[in-house]
């Protein structure tokens, strides 16, 4: 199964929205997900993967890691399934799942997404998954995120 | 020159709280909250407040040093020091940095305290409900993983996954709150208890806490006095001592996005053992444990990474039994902790704590001569902080 796009959105709108802090280290990661395209950081230098952004190589401390494309693909590396919101969005959108995905062909580097499909559904850790992109287009900013749905 | 060390160099003499509230329910300001814990805490150690000359907090608590100093018109002020971080991981780091600052000849009095009234205030972790977010927020929230138990909870289940902890555990370690609070007056839950079945009855907040497997949310105020040890004697109370003390974080523990390499960790793995090798204990000479609930999960982590279970004996380990004062083989959160006494952000710990090694404690454990204080679970930076009478050093 591809990377595909998904026309509905997980969450309902009213959540708010990710932007790349003031610096800029995030801003690569956010346009890419506009694009449809998975950038994580790895390490010109000595090929160490990194994520959340950052200006330095944490392992050979070589500056500004270059931006390379991954496929969104992964397991499950821990799973919740939230029952109490806490934000007015989400009063009536009844129980969600989010996941953290391991990516093992980049450096084992995780991410947070949601599982589409049944929020009821049974999790089981070391899924395997692949991403699916949700535009935000209308928004303002615009922005993009990235789900996860077993394979 | 001398070892550089916390052991046995510094005394707590005073401990004071305000009546504890249900969120938002306090009649009294935060600020003037934080002003009647300090003075209860000098009056139990049988002070003037004159004698303040530092004071110390954590989690940019909002009763600034200066306005305290100030408002009690103290002569003067040595020592104002707040640790970084958010939540209660600085809850034994603030006590550790109160008497650093003693123990270097920096001030000789300090008051250490946490005080809140989020009726008055923000709810604590709490997030902007709209606009843009940046930086580790942004790689939650937008997904829904925003409250406090949203973003610890996959931790824990983790944890359970990798070494088969049942949810009992976590029921265990709730169970055991509750019914301590049932002694406590202080406690907001006293008159209150709960049973196995009603938390599994109890509903989920996220899985795999239920309601009952979270920390409250209150009013109050909760201080102690600290002295240069070699004054000790000249106090009312059984002298409490700090035996050792250590904060921080195991490598790269913050790494947004929940990328920490040591994932399913209450981020003790690095602490624990600087703390026992400061204090000179192991252990099997720790009597009693205050273990900060934000959630239960997180104290089944912090409880292993502190030595006193594999991860794999904690089904066998955590059970109600084994958690209560005074005959279980590890008395745990004996005042009812941030579940069931009151969610002072940890600092209720610390007080009863140092009421266990006095021997006043509503739960006593009977071997009180090494106390131990674990702070916020899962944050970093943590904290943590081994208490003991004079027959521990």
């Amino acid at each position: 199964m591809t990377s595909s796009t998904m026309n509905n959105f997980y969450l309902p709108e009213g959540l708010p929205s990710p932007a790349p802090e003031p610096d800029g280290v995030s801003a690569p990661y956010w346009a890419g997900l506009r694009d449809g395209r998975l950038l994580v950081q790895r390490c010109g230098h000595c090929g160490g993967w990194q994520f959340g952004p950052e200006w330095i190589c944490h392992q050979c401390l070589t500056f500004d890691p270059a931006w390379v494309e991954v496929k969104p693909s992964g397991r499950i590396y821990s799973w919740e399934r939230v029952w109490h919101p806490v934000h007015p969005a989400l009063k009536d959108r009844g129980p969600y799942l989010a996941v953290l995905v391991e990516l093992p062909e980049a450096g084992h580097v995780r991410m947070v997404g949601n599982l589409l499909g049944d929020p009821l559904q049974d999790v089981r850790v070391g899924a395997q998954v692949t991403g699916v992109f949700e535009h935000h287009t209308d928004a303002t900013p615009a922005f993009s995120l990235l789900h996860w749905q077993c394979e | 020159m001398t070892a550089r060390t916390l052991r046995g160099r510094v005394a707590v003499v005073g401990i004071g709280e305000t009546s504890y509230y249900k969120h938002g329910q306090s009649p009294d300001a935060e600020f003037k909250l934080a002003l009647k814990a300090i003075l209860a805490a000098c009056a139990d150690a049988g002070i003037g407040a004159h004698e303040i000359d530092g004071f110390a907090s954590y989690s940019d608590d909002r009763s600034e040093a200066t306005r305290l100093a100030s408002a009690l018109g103290l002569p003067r002020l040595r020592s104002a020091t707040m640790q970084w971080g958010g939540g209660g991981g600085g809850c034994c780091a603030a006590v550790a940095n109160g008497a650093a600052a003693i123990a270097t000849g920096q001030a000789d009095c300090v008051v250490v305290f946490r005080s809140l009234a989020q009726g008055q205030h923000g709810r604590f972790g709490q997030s902007a409900a709209g606009g843009t977010m940046s930086g580790e927020k942004s790689y939650l929230v937008p997904y829904g993983v925003i409250s406090p138990p949203q973003r610890f909870a996959m931790r824990a289940r983790r944890y359970m996954e990798e070494h088969g902890v049942r949810q009992e555990a976590l029921r265990a370690i709730a169970l055991a709150s509750y019914l301590h609070a049932q002694n406590n007056p202080r406690a907001v839950m006293q008159g209150r208890p709960l049973d196995a079945a009603r938390y599994d009855a109890s509903r989920w907040i996220v899985e795999p806490f239920h309601l009952y497997d979270c920390c409250m949310e209150n009013d109050g105020a909760a201080a102690i006095v600290l002295v240069d040890a070699e004054r000790a004697g000249e106090f009312a109370h059984k002298p409490v001592y700090l035996l050792g003390a250590a904060s921080g974080a195991s490598s790269r523990f913050a790494t947004h996005a929940h990328n920490s390499p040591a994932y399913a960790s209450a981020n003790f793995t690095t602490l624990a053992p600087e703390l026992y090798r400061m204090a000179k204990v192991s252990p099997s000479d720790v009597g009693v444990v205050q273990s900060y609930e934000n959630f239960t999960g997180g104290v089944v982590m912090a409880l292993a990474e502190h030595g006193f279970f594999t991860p794999a004996q904690a089904n066998e380990f955590l059970t109600l039994e084994n958690l209560i004062a005074p005959d279980g083989r590890l008395p745990l959160n004996t005042s009812g902790g941030n579940l069931a006494e009151c969610y002072m952000h940890g600092f209720e710990l610390v007080l009863e704590a140092v009421r266990q090694v006095r021997g006043t404690s509503c739960n006593q454990a009977p071997r009180n001569d090494v106390a131990l204080v674990i702070g916020g679970p899962m944050v970093a930076p943590a904290s943590d902080l081994l208490l003991g009478s004079a027959a521990a050093l």
